[in-house]
C-alpha cells in the first residue's frame, strides 16, 4: 500500500516536473534528435562553441525583451538599435580613432538613450509600445543608413573584434585541453554548491520547506552534470568564448535581479495587473521607463557583439533579431498578457531556436526549407508547452 | 403529490480527491423560484454547472432528472436543449454588438448562413416588451447599464424555449431600482409557468420571490424550506448556511474614540479627463483616534472618487484642500506618498485593481509595502513567507498555503488578502471601499471582526458602502454624500436607514 503510494507520489512529482519543465524536455529532445540526425556533429566541440557564438547576441536581447515583455510591453526597435549601435562603434574606432574601451562606453551610452526615447513615449506620453516601437525601429534604420552613407565599415580593432569571437586566454597553458576554462568551471561548480546548500540550511533554520536530500542532491548533480559536459565541450575546442563570459553573467544578474530582488516583483506585478500595482504605491510609469533603458543598453551589448562577430558594420545587420527575442521569449513560457516568463525560460527559447538553425544547416538543408520547418516546430513546441500545462493543472 | 421538474440525486462532485459537491439533492417543482443559498465555496456554482452541463456525465456521479427523464448532458448545449439555461454572475454579453444581436448570438436567425436583420430586430422587440427592456434593439450593450444589459441576457434565455432559468447573483451588480424590476420580472415568468432558481446572497429577495429555499453547506445539501409551510426567517436561512446561530451580524464593540486624528478640509476634485467638471465640492471630513466612520452615497455619488483622490491623488486633477494627520499638515501627491503617510485605501473592485490574481497569496500581501521584508533592495523571502503565514492564519484565509493563486480563491478570502495587504503597509487611516460586495455571511463577519481589531490598535477607519444596514451595524458617525457634496454627518445613536436615505437623496445647492 505505502509503496503504491510512493509510486505515485514519484509519477506525480514527475508529471509536476513535466508541466514546470516541459521546455527543457523540449530543448534536450531537439538536441538529440539533431545529434543523431547529424552523426554525432551537432555536439563536437568546434560546433557547440559555434552555437553559443552565433546566438549570443539573440540570447542577449531575449533577456531585456524578457523584462519588456513580463511588464505587458514589447520592443520592436531592438534590432535597429542594435544595427545602430554597431555602426557608430564603427564610425568612432574606424573613422574617428577613439580608442576602444572609450567607444564602447559611449556606445553602450547611446543604447540607452534609445531605451530612453522608446521609455520617454511609451511609460509618460502612453503611445502603445507596439507603435512606439515600431516607429523608433524605422528611424534607426534610417539613420544607420545614413551615418553609414550606405557603405560598409570594416575591420574594426582587435579588442572589439575579441568581444564577438575572441576566447578566454589560457593563462594555464594546457596542452590539448583550456586548462583555464576547467579551472574557472570548477570554481563556479564550488560555488553554486555551497550557495545551494546555504539556502538549504538557512530555509531549514526558518522552517520551510525544502526538497528532500535525495532530490535536493539529485537535482545538484543534474545541473553540476550538466554544466561539466559543456564546460569539457568548450574547452576541448578554445575554451570559454567572450561572449560566453558576458551572457553568463547578464543571466545570473537578471536571473537574480527578476527573482530576488524588488524591482523584480514590481515589474511581474505591474505586468499581473498594473491597475492594482499603480494602486500599491508601485511606480509603474518609472519602472516601464526603466525597463525600456534596460533593453536599450542590452541592444546596445548585442549590437557591439554582433558587429564584432562580424568584424563589420552594415545597415542591415540586426534584421529581425526583434521577432527572434521575441520568440524566445514565448518559446519560453513567457505570456502574450504580461505577469509570466522567466529569464531562464527566455534562455531555453533562445537555445531551441538556435539548435533548430544550426542542426538543419548542418544536415544541409536549404535556407528556404529551414524557414517552414523553423516555423512549423515552433508552432507545435508551443503548442505542447500549453498543452501539456493545461493537462496536469 | 407535487410535480417535480428537476431532480437531482446524490451528486457527487470531486475535484482532486477534494470532495465539492457530496450526495446532494435537490428538487424543483414545476413553476415555482427556487432560491439557493450558501456561503461562497458551499458548491452552489457547481452545482449549477454540473446542471448545466459544463461538467459532463461521467466528471461526477448521480441523475440528473427533468421532467421524468434521466439526462446524461455532454455539454451546454444538451442542457439548453432541454430548456435549462444559466446566466451567470458575470454577464456574456458582447459590448460592441447591438442588443438584439446579443439577444440571438449564437442562435441567429439566417438562411444559408446570412442572418436576417428585419426579423432578428423584430423578434427582439417582441423579446424585450416581454422582459420590459425600453430600448431601440440596434442600441450597442455599451451604451447601455448593468441592469439593462441583465434584461437583455434574460431576453436571450427566453429566445430559447426556457422552462428553467438559472440566475447567479442576478442582483448583486444592479442598484435598488434595477433590482426590484428584476425580482417583478421573476414573478411575472413564474405565472407564465417558467421555473426559476437563483442564487443569492441578498437574504431579503430571497425572502422576498421565493417559495422554496435550498441550503447548502460545504458541498452538501443541508436542508430545503418551504416558505409557507416551514417558518423561514433570515436568521434560520443563516443558520442553516453557516451551521450556527449567527444572533448579531455585527460583532459586539464598545467604542474607544480619542482626539480628532486625520482632517480633510476644502476638498475640490475634478474630472481627469472632461475638463471643467467638478467631482467633489468643498468637502470637510475627519476621522478621530479608534473611530469607524461611514460614507453612505449612491451610486455615482462621488464617494469612491473622494476616497481615492485623498490616496495619493489616485483619482481626479486639480485637487485642492487641505490635509491634516495629528494636527499637523501633510501631503499626499503620489500614491507611494499616501502609504509613506499611513493611508490605505481598499479598493471596491478587488479583482480590477485590488489584486495580481496570477500570483500568489503570499505575493500580493507583500506587494504594497515590500521594502519592509527587504535589504538592499533584495527581497528576504523567508520572512515574506512568514508574514503571509501569518496573515493567513490572524484573518483564517482559507487556503491550502500561501502559495496558492489568488486567482483560485473564493471572493470572501480574496478580499482578506486585499485587506491583509493594506494591513501589511501598517496604515493609521484605512479607508474600505464596499469591503463586503459579494461575500458571504460568514466571511463578512470576520472582516467586521478585522476591522473592530484595527480600531481597537487606534486606527481610524472610514468604510464606503452601499448597504446602509452595514454602515448602521459598524459605523460610530455616517457621513452622507450626494452628487459630489457631504449633505450631513450624522452620529449612530440618531441613524436609521430613512435619515440615511433622505440625506443621500437631499437636493444640493451650488
Amino acid at each position: 500500500m505505502e509503496a503504491k503510494q510512493n509510486s505515485k507520489n514519484i509519477f506525480n512529482s514527475f508529471k509536476n516536473s513535466f508541466k514546470d519543465f516541459s521546455m527543457y524536455y523540449i530543448l534536450a529532445f531537439i538536441v538529440i534528435f539533431f545529434q543523431i540526425l547529424t552523426d554525432g556533429i551537432l555536439l563536437q566541440p568546434l560546433n557547440v562553441t559555434n552555437l553559443i557564438l552565433q546566438n549570443s547576441y539573440i540570447l542577449i536581447l531575449a533577456i531585456g525583451m524578457l523584462v519588456l515583455i513580463v511588464l505587458g510591453d514589447i520592443d520592436l526597435s531592438v534590432g535597429a538599435t542594435a544595427a545602430f549601435v554597431g555602426a557608430m562603434a564603427a564610425i568612432l574606432t574606424i573613422k574617428m580613432n577613439v580608442p576602444s574601451p572609450i567607444a564602447i562606453i559611449l556606445c553602450l551610452i547611446i543604447g540607452i538613450a534609445i531605451g530612453a526615447f522608446n521609455g520617454f513615449w511609451i511609460a509618460y506620453v502612453n503611445v502603445p509600445a507596439f507603435i512606439a516601437t515600431l516607429g523608433t525601429q524605422l528611424l534607426f534604420r534610417g539613420l544607420t543608413i545614413v551615418v553609414l552613407d550606405g557603405r560598409t565599415l570594416s575591420p574594426f580593432p582587435d579588442m572589439i573584434k575579441s568581444i564577438g569571437s575572441g576566447f578566454i586566454p589560457d593563462l594555464l597553458n594546457g596542452d590539448s585541453v583550456h586548462l583555464f576554462s576547467l579551472v574557472i568551471a570548477l570554481i563556479i561548480a564550488i560555488a553554486y554548491v555551497v550557495s545551494s546548500l546555504n539556502t538549504r540550511k538557512k530555509k531549514i533554520n526558518n522552517e520551510m520547506p525544502v526538497d528532500s536530500f535525495v532530490t535536493f542532491i539529485s537535482k545538484i548533480a543534474a545541473t553540476i552534470l550538466l554544466f561539466a559536459a559543456i564546460t569539457f565541450l568548450l574547452a576541448m575546442y578554445e575554451g570559454f568564448p567572450n561572449v560566453l563570459i558576458i551572457l553568463a553573467v547578464l543571466l545570473i544578474a537578471y536571473r537574480f535581479i527578476t527573482q530576488k530582488m524588488v524591482i523584480g516583483r514590481h515589474i511581474y506585478a505591474i505586468g499581473g495587473n498594473e491597475k492594482a500595482a499603480e494602486l500599491s504605491g508601485i511606480e509603474t510609469k518609472k519602472i516601464k521607463f526603466l525597463g525600456y533603458m534596460n533593453m536599450g543598453l542590452l541592444a546596445a551589448i548585442a549590437g557591439l557583439v554582433f558587429s564584432a562577430r562580424l568584424n563589420a558594420a552594415t545597415a542591415t545587420a540586426g534584421n529581425g533579431f526583434e521577432l527572434d527575442a521575441i520568440a524566445a521569449c514565448y518559446i519560453g513560457g513567457a505570456s502574450a498578457y504580461g505577469g509570466v516568463g522567466t529569464v531562464i525560460g527566455a534562455l531555453i527559447g533562445g537555445l531551441v531556436m538556435g539548435v533548430l538553425n544550426n542542426g538543419m544547416s548542418l544536415m544541409g538543408v536549404g535556407v528556404d526549407w529551414q524557414q517552414s520547418i523553423k516555423g512549423l516546430v515552433l508552432l507545435i513546441a508551443v503548442a505542447f508547452d500549453i498543452y501539456s500545462k493545461s493537462k496536469s493543472k | 403529490m407535487s410535480d417535480h421538474i428537476l431532480e437531482m440525486r446524490n451528486i457527487t462532485k470531486e475535484f482532486f480527491g477534494v470532495k465539492a459537491l457530496d450526495n446532494v439533492n435537490l428538487r424543483v417543482e414545476r413553476g415555482e423560484i427556487h432560491a439557493i443559498c450558501g456561503e461562497n465555496g458551499a458548491g452552489k456554482s457547481t452545482l449549477m454547472k454540473v446542471l448545466s452541463g459544463v461538467y459532463p456525465k461521467g466528471e461526477y456521479t448521480g441523475e440528473i432528472v427533468v421532467e421524468g427523464e434521466v439526462q446524461d448532458f455532454e455539454k451546454i448545449r444538451d442542457s439548453e436543449n432541454k430548456g435549462i439555461v444559466i446566466i451567470h454572475q458575470e454577464l456574456a454579453l458582447i459590448p460592441e454588438l447591438s442588443i438584439a444581436e446579443n439577444i440571438f448570438l449564437g442562435n441567429e436567425n439566417a438562411s444559408k448562413g446570412v442572418v436576417d436583420y428585419d426579423t432578428t430586430i423584430k423578434k427582439a422587440r417582441g423579446l424585450m416588451d416581454i422582459v420590459g427592456l425600453e430600448e431601440e434593439p440596434k442600441t450597442k450593450i455599451k451604451e447601455i447599464g448593468v441592469g439593462k444589459q441583465q434584461l437583455v441576457e434574460i431576453a436571450k434565455a427566453i429566445s430559447k424555449d426556457v422552462k428553467i432559468l438559472i440566475l447567479d447573483e442576478p442582483t448583486a451588480a444592479l442598484n435598488e431600482d434595477d433590482s426590484e424590476n428584476l425580482l417583478n420580472l421573476l414573478l411575472e415568468f413564474k405565472k407564465q409557468g417558467i421555473t426559476c432558481i437563483i442564487i443569492s446572497h441578498k437574504l431579503n429577495e430571497v425572502m422576498a420571490v421565493s417559495d422554496n429555499i435550498t441550503i447548502i453547506r460545504d458541498g452538501q445539501s443541508i436542508t430545503t424550506m418551504n416558505k409557507e409551510k416551514d417558518q423561514v426567517t433570515e436568521n434560520s436561512i443563516i443558520k442553516g448556511m453557516v451551521g450556527r446561530e449567527l444572533d448579531n451580524r455585527y460583532p459586539e464593540r464598545t467604542p474607544e474614540i480619542g482626539e480628532t486624528y486625520f482632517e480633510i478640509e476644502n476638498w475640490n476634485v475634478f474630472h481627469p479627463t472632461q475638463e471643467g467638471r467638478q467631482i467633489i465640492h468643498n468637502a470637510n471630513f475627519h476621522i478621530k483616534k479608534g473611530e469607524i466612520v461611514g460614507i453612505a452615497g449612491l451610486m455615482g455619488s462621488g464617494r469612491t472618487e473622494f476616497a481615492m483622490s485623498i490616496f495619493g491623488g489616485a483619482y481626479g486633477k486639480h485637487i485642492t484642500g487641505t490635509m491634516k494627520k495629528d494636527g499637523i499638515e501633510i501631503s499626499a501627491k503620489t500614491i507611494k506618498e499616501a502609504i509613506a503617510n499611513g493611508l490605505a485605501y481598499v479598493t471596491e473592485d478587488r479583482k480590477g485593481n485590488g489584486l495580481v490574481l496570477i500570483q500568489d497569496i503570499n505575493h500580493n500581501i507583500s506587494m504594497a509595502n515590500l521594502k519592509k521584508v527587504s535589504k538592499n533592495g533584495v527581497v528576504d523571502e523567508d520572512s515574506e513567507i512568514k508574514v503571509a503565514e501569518d496573515f493567513k492564519n490572524k484573518m483564517r484565509i482559507k487556503s491550502n498555503d500561501v502559495f496558492q493563486t489568488v486567482n483560485n480563491l473564493s471572493g470572501g478570502n480574496q478580499q482578506k488578502v486585499v485587506i491583509a495587504k493594506w494591513m501589511f503597509t501598517d496604515p493609521d487611516i484605512l479607508f474600505l471601499d464596499e469591503p463586503t460586495r459579494g461575500i458571504d455571511v460568514g466571511a463578512k463577519y470576520e472582516i467586521y471582526l478585522i476591522i473592530q481589531e484595527m480600531v481597537k490598535q487606534g486606527k481610524s477607519v472610514c468604510i464606503i458602502s452601499s448597504e446602509l444596514p452595514e454602515l448602521l451595524g459598524m459605523c460610530d458617525r455616517i457621513y452622507t454624500m450626494n452628487d459630489g457634496h457631504f449633505t450631513n454627518v450624522i452620529p449612530i445613536a440618531e441613524a436609521t436607514q430613512e435619515i440615511l436615505m433622505e440625506n443621500m437623496t437631499k437636493e444640493v445647492g451650488e
